[in-house]
């Protein structure tokens, strides 16, 4: 499906076709960003671990599983968040959070770079629920402080673990999102779902379910996410600077549209069954056909079904 | 306490807040003068996509006259966990609700979250936690991570996580949990009229500096958090 | 869990003038190993940090082999282990080397 790139390089590294749901999050970084620009802060060297994880006799990572620096994107200076979504399913602790809101405030009071957040998150670390819900918290505000300081705050989601729990709720703060098929967006995990309402409700092992319900392409035509990319580096990076350079300002203007453009999705959508339904009710023809469409021929569908307008969220 | 219980105790002198379907709306006068917005939910009602659009249009409404402090009441379930909430996109919703409390609050209109029930993960995020300051009522009982689902996920026994639990207030449920890691600024006592204590608060009310990372560490229920914040964001200033 | 320390002197410096470097994840079956060019150039320290308790003589084998094949003098090498088989421990220590090794 991603074309290996033409000049076979003596060293195999990564090039900027990699998938970027196999790579890292420090590849992600390293490949998103203009060539040796990333200045990591709290690298690995700082051993800047969590201070909870022993009691449940739990290894620890050097980074906390969170990778945060400077850097430039197309000569711009850029603030970015990476979350390594291998360790601990990405999860929020006290020291991972807490390395995000230091972020977005350098970003508030700077108030001249944009910054990226490369989600890959399954919400709260368990065994930090608290300081994990906190630290959440803690985000959103700052989010919303930088971005009425005139920040753009762009979210990528790609990774295996997905932008669920808290990740959603921070993502959906931000000032846009861009989503591969391999995304997921959610509040509850479908095993969530189901231990607590039935498999009736939702059944967990049903991937197709889960992929329609909270995937890239359903959010993407639902108006979850503003952009839609293949599973490549290049195609974030290509998305990351169109939404830093169209997202509009934050201001209560854009609180007033969302909450017109939520409330008439509810209006349109709210007594559907299932996704297709939604999809089929947007004017997508053969809405069974979405999820197995290939990301080009499903990019250019979403775009003639509505682009979101830049004024909401 | 009921819902009736804490608005009474708040405003004796009378109030306009109803109840719908579990949300509370409405507005009242403060002995000293001025109106302050109510907004809420109680019976344990879960947060999902119809009750968050209806809290943020009656937040929003609010910035369209004079500013006045914003209360959060709140006895609430988790988010709503259905198929229809998710794919409608409650983390949309919910996410909505938190931006218009933080731009309210940012905007003159300080807001404070009074939990008296329960509250937990993505309601909690929404509404109590997306306040300037949190107040406990002795009866609050917020939960992150219950421990039986804690208890599934991690294959430890109950017992063996509330053992753990004495060491840390970092992962259990439960007031003086939240209050030392940060996220409850204070607890207010029922013998006194929660009136009295409303008043003490607007009359000493913090500005809009988030200092639950310095709560955090003061009270040793996050010892790392404000530390880490505050390094990265001097780094990345110097950075830039 | 478990921390260990293995010491050794080696033959010769790590080549190349790489200061850091980090490898891996720590993730169910794999590990990190963050590596800094802070020793003396005949010395090499590995420092693990592992859940599964009483693997010792594993991992002094392991690093014993890796020390004698690379010969990472000047580096002292920090694992988090999250349960990963030799093989693997075998793997990323040649990465970490081999990364430090390399011209950056």
């Amino acid at each position: 499906m991603i074309a290996a790139h033409p000049q076979a390089r003596p060293s195999a590294g990564p090039d900027l076709s990699t998938s970027w749901y196999e790579a890292s999050a420090r590849t992600r970084v390293r490949l998103l960003l203009d060539p040796s620009s990333f200045r990591e802060i709290i690298g690995p060297e700082q051993r800047e671990v969590s201070p909870h994880l022993r009691l449940f006799d739990l290894p620890e990572q050097f980074d906390d599983g969170i990778v945060v620096g400077t850097g430039r994107l197309d000569g711009k200076p850029v603030l970015v968040a990476a979350q390594e979504g291998r360790f601990m399913g990405g999860a929020f602790g006290e020291v991972h959070g807490a390395k995000l809101t230091g972020l977005l405030r350098a970003a508030r009071d700077a108030a001249s770079a944009s910054v990226l957040i490369l989600f890959d998150t399954g919400g709260v670390r368990l065994q930090e629920a608290n300081a994990g819900e906190l630290a959440i918290a803690e985000i959103m505000r700052a989010v919303i402080e930088a971005r009425l300081a005139g920040v753009k705050v762009i979210g990528l989601i790609g990774g295996r673990s997905g932008c669920y729990g808290g990740g959603g709720l921070i993502a959906g703060c931000c000032s846009a999102l861009v989503v591969s098929e391999q995304g997921r967006i959610a509040v509850s995990g479908p095993e969530v779902i189901e231990t607590n309402r039935g498999v009736d409700e939702f059944d967990s092992r049903d991937r197709a379910l889960v992929w329609r319900t909270m995937g890239g392409k359903h959010r993407r035509l639902a108006g979850g996410a503003d952009v839609f990319v293949d599973d490549r580096v290049d195609a974030f990076r290509a998305a990351a600077l169109d939404l830093i350079a169209s997202s509009g300002s934050f201001g209560l203007h854009t609180l007033e549209a969302e909450q017109a453009r939520l409330a008439d999705r509810l209006r349109r959508f709210g007594a559907c069954q299932d996704s297709l339904d939604i999809w089929a009710e947007e004017g997508v023809a053969d809405a069974a056909s979405v999820p197995g469409m290939p990301a080009d021929q499903f990019i250019a569908l979403a775009d003639k079904v509505w682009r979101i307008p830049r004024d909401a969220r | 306490m009921t819902p009736d219980d804490v608005l009474d105790s708040l405003f004796p002198a009378g109030h306009d807040v109803r109840k719908e379907a579990g949300l509370l709306f409405g507005s009242a006068e403060l002995p000293s003068g001025g109106k302050v917005l109510v907004v809420g939910v109680a019976d344990r009602t879960p947060v999902g996509v119809d009750e968050a659009i209806r809290l943020s249009g009656h937040v929003l409404a609010a910035m369209n006259e004079e500013p006045s402090p914003i209360l959060v009441i709140v006895d609430s379930d988790s988010q709503r966990m259905a198929k229809r909430d998710e794919m409608l996109g409650l983390n949309e919703f919910l996410s909505h609700l938190a931006k218009c409390l933080i731009f309210a609050d940012l905007s003159g209109r300080p807001t404070i979250g009074i939990l008296y029930g329960h509250s937990a993960a993505g309601a909690f995020l929404a509404t109590a936690l997306a306040t300037r300051v949190l107040v406990g009522l002795p009866s609050a009982d917020p939960v992150v991570m219950d421990l039986p689902s804690m208890s599934r996920v991690t294959k430890l026994p109950v017992e063996v996580l509330q053992e753990k639990a004495k060491s840390t207030p970092v992962f259990a449920p439960g007031l003086a949990n939240l209050a030392q890691t940060g996220a409850v600024h204070l607890t207010w006592d029922v013998a006194t009229p929660l009136s009295d204590q409303l008043e003490a608060l607007l009359a000493a009310m913090p500005d809009s500096v988030d200092r639950r990372g310095a709560l955090g560490k003061e009270r040793g229920g996050r010892p790392k958090a404000m530390d880490v914040a505050e390094r990265v964001r001097t780094l990345a200033l110097q950075g830039l | 869990m478990e921390d260990l320390t293995l010491r050794h002197t080696t033959r010769e410096r790590a080549r190349g003038n790489r200061q850091m470097a980090i490898i891996g994840v720590v993730a169910s079956g794999n590990l990190e190993v963050l590596t800094e060019r802070v020793l003396p150039e005949n010395e090499c320290v590995v420092e693990i940090r592992t859940a599964a308790e009483g693997f010792g003589e594993v991992w002094a084998a392991v690093v014993a082999d890796f020390v004698e094949r690379h010969s990472p003098g000047g580096i002292r090498f920090a694992i988090n282990d999250g349960g990963a088989r030799p093989d693997t421990v075998s793997l990323r220590l040649a990465q970490a080397a081999r990364l430090m090794e390399s011209d950056q």
